[in-house]
């Protein structure tokens, strides 16, 4: 009956892109397509940004880093070009160096360890099914909304204009931005050798976040042959081959819709259409009340960029983790959904303050050579170390 | 009923209404909207989507 479950998952995939087609158009139809792709890929190979970054606080464990400074370098090669040579048709995700993205970065970063997942992380986790991410789900588009509305506020707090390393010629920006990621790299190994995590030893006991995927495993289509990577890796094949086709599918991406992958803006929508359907009155509101964000809100959300891609997204990871069957899953304690629901508040509403979450800001800001990129890479990381600490105690 | 029982029937639930409420905000929706070409590039037109970036 494998089969049928399988004709019935892609049948259902085909016929949402259809569907969009028809409300919203080709452009969007080919959006959620992508969106499913981005899904069934983030799912399939585990590709977690925050699981990547607390196995090296934790573990010293560097893959996870190198694969998403694989996934930026290849992203940037790929698109800078095309950017600088568009003549305004595809644009990056530039945004100015504020306040507001010092301390939105850190929060997120903080607060995404405790909600187990980041933007992407969030929407693939909640369509396979963790329970985590989906109490996560909507506390993030209601933090998201009210992020945004406050977003004009903070950037009047102050800071400094943006930085397009675009300006210097695509060569230059491509071969700073190589060079950062070569660094990143060079310093996770170094920190993983010193620890004598250089090489993955298959003896080692696995970390409680490899134990707890291995559960939402059971049942699930992945390329991921074991949890634990066979031994002596020293870069295992998920990571890679999830860096690679991540970065050919934010490559489509950027060209079918003009513009970088996003995540946040969609769940932003998602939220301001559901307090407006409440009652709120969002015609004065400093974000969604002024062009071009109050015709989003009028349009349908079929309509919007990043919603049709994150809508994709979740049936992607949906259908990756039923491909073999009903996924299985562990119910986290009452105290842990509770802690991972005001996560996903805090961290809806940083992202608006940090222009972004790990996917419009870190990969999108550090794959358009804006250096805002760079900044939210290093507060984020910083609140995650921060996060990390908080989680053990609640997890306690 | 166990606990995972009533969560898999929730998550079904969950997404059904999601999937009802984005086909009633597709049909309540009554702008009328340009349709943006297929493929953003090479279309001569400048990039309009919202991001999160700030756009």
């Amino acid at each position: 009956m494998r089969w049928l479950n399988r004709t019935f998952l892609i049948t259902g995939g085909l016929a949402g892109v259809l569907a969009v087609t028809l409300a919203a158009g080709l452009r969007q139809g080919l959006l959620a397509l992508l969106g499913i792709a981005f899904g069934a890929v983030l799912q399939g190979a585990r590709f977690g940004f925050t699981t990547g970054w607390r196995d090296f606080i934790e573990r010293r464990d560097p893959q996870g880093l190198w694969a998403q400074m694989l996934l930026m370098v290849l992203a940037a090669a790929l698109t800078l070009p095309l950017i600088a040579g568009s003549g305004g048709e595809l644009v990056g995700a530039v945004a100015p160096l504020t306040i507001s993205l010092v301390l939105g970065a850190f929060l997120f970063g903080a607060a995404m360890q405790l909600a187990d997942g980041c933007g992407s992380g969030t929407l693939y986790k909640a369509g396979a099914g963790s329970p985590l991410s989906f109490v996560v789900l909507p506390t993030f588009a209601f933090g998201s909304f009210l992020g945004a509305s406050h977003q004009p506020a903070w950037i009047e707090v102050g800071g400094l204009p943006a930085v397009d390393l675009l300006a210097f010629g695509w060569p230059t920006a491509l071969a700073i931005t190589v060079a950062a990621c070569g660094l990143v790299a060079w310093l996770a190994g170094r920190a993983a050798r010193k620890t004598g995590r250089g090489t993955i030893d298959a003896a080692a006991p696995a970390s409680p976040q490899a134990l707890a995927q291995q559960l939402v495993r059971a049942g699930t289509a992945s390329f991921v042959a074991t949890a634990a990577p066979v031994k002596g890796t020293r870069f295992a094949r998920r990571w890679w081959l999830g860096a690679l086709l991540l970065a050919v599918l934010y490559l489509f991406h950027l060209v079918v819709a003009g513009q970088p992958w996003g995540i946040v803006y969609g769940m932003g929508v998602w939220g301001a259409k559901a307090v407006a359907a409440l009652g709120w009155d969002l015609s004065g509101d400093a974000f969604w009340g002024v062009a071009p964000h109050a015709q989003r809100l009028v349009d349908p959300i079929l309509a919007d960029v990043t919603s049709v891609t994150n809508i994709g997204l979740i049936y992607g990871a949906i259908a990756a983790s039923r491909w073999n069957g009903p996924a299985d899953f562990s119910l986290p304690s009452g105290k842990r959904l509770f802690a991972a629901a005001i996560a996903g508040l805090v961290m809806g509403y940083s992202a608006r303050m940090a222009f972004g979450c790990n996917v419009g800001a870190y990969l999108g800001g550090i794959a358009s050579a804006s250096v805002h990129g760079w900044v939210w890479f290093a507060l984020a990381f910083a609140g995650s170390i921060v996060g990390v600490r908080i989680r053990r105690r609640v997890d306690a | 009923m166990d606990n995972k029982k009533v969560f898999r029937v929730g998550f079904a639930l969950f997404w059904l209404a999601a999937l009802a409420l984005l086909a009633l905000d597709t049909a309540s929706s009554g702008s009328v909207r340009v349709e943006p070409p297929p493929i953003a590039l090479g279309s001569g037109q400048a990039a309009s989507g919202g991001h999160c970036s700030g756009r």
